[in-house]
């Protein structure tokens, strides 16, 4: 299988359509017959990316690499920026508003989800400029 | 325990087409907080939620759910149930409220659906 490359544009002011890249990208992976649970863990992993986009940096890109053993990929956006990752590492700690948590979402869970469900995961964030996290799934 | 039994023992109206309802299910997972299932559920398990948005619809998807059931009457619009049965979810809508359903549910055997392991 040759390396396959998708690129998406992730709208921040419609919350409904949130999740339809993601949606996109665990149907490609399905067709191209990897593993379930690893399906599994890409498709949870960039979905709680593409929220968070939409959730506190207006939108963004998505870009994903899908090679014969992993799937790569990378969330850019140009939103606020993390001033301390290491704080929004930690499971419960989370600077979304109310409405957010009206909406099901904001617990303080996303970050910790994707590391919990990549094999491997970097962030680079600069304050006022946004941020970009990079992904790593390996398929079993 | 498979899905027929369920919306039979929760009194539920079946919102979705072409569901498979002897899909058998194990455990079960009830929250508001989409943040919270994409954390703990377990693959296969159903949610219940008194949440209602289409976010419902893509967490299952993403968390390979084999159904979701809102409680308290509260119903999906078209929007949210051609989602779910592009999906294939199954989705039902019970009168009782969260504590209710869960309770039936795990009388009947349902076991809660938490997984710690990614």
């Amino acid at each position: 299988m040759p390396s396959l490359h998708y690129e998406y544009q992730v709208s921040g002011d419609d919350f409904t359509r949130a999740g339809e890249a993601s949606s996109d990208i665990k149907n490609k992976l399905k067709q191209m017959g990897v593993s379930p649970s690893a399906v599994r863990k890409a498709a949870i992993a960039i979905y709680e990316g593409e929220i968070n986009m939409v959730i506190h940096a207006g939108g963004g890109a998505i870009s994903v690499e899908i090679l014969p053993d992993q799937i790569a990929m990378e969330l850019i956006d140009h939103g606020p920026g993390i001033a301390d990752i290491g704080l929004a590492m930690q499971e419960g700690y989370s600077t979304a508003p109310d409405a957010v948590r009206s909406l099901g979402f904001g617990a303080g869970m996303g970050l910790p989800n994707m590391k919990k469900y990549s094999d491997e995961m970097t962030i680079t964030s600069r304050v006022g400029e946004g941020t970009t996290v990079s992904m790593v799934v390996r398929f079993e | 325990m498979n899905l027929e039994d369920i919306c039979k023992l929760l009194q539920a109206t079946l919102l979705t087409k072409n569901n498979n309802l002897k899909k058998v299910v194990h455990s079960a997972f009830s929250s508001d907080m989409m943040s919270d299932v994409l954390a703990y559920a377990k693959d296969d398990s159903i949610l219940i939620t008194g949440l209602c948005n289409p976010q419902v619809m893509r967490t299952a998807e993403m968390m390979d759910l084999a159904g979701v059931i809102f409680i308290r009457g509260k119903k999906p619009d078209t929007t949210m149930l051609h989602l779910a049965e592009d999906i294939g979810l199954c989705v039902m809508v019970t009168e009782l409220p969260m504590f209710n359903t869960c309770g039936k549910l795990f009388c009947a055997g349902l076991n809660g659906g938490v997984s710690l392991d990614a």
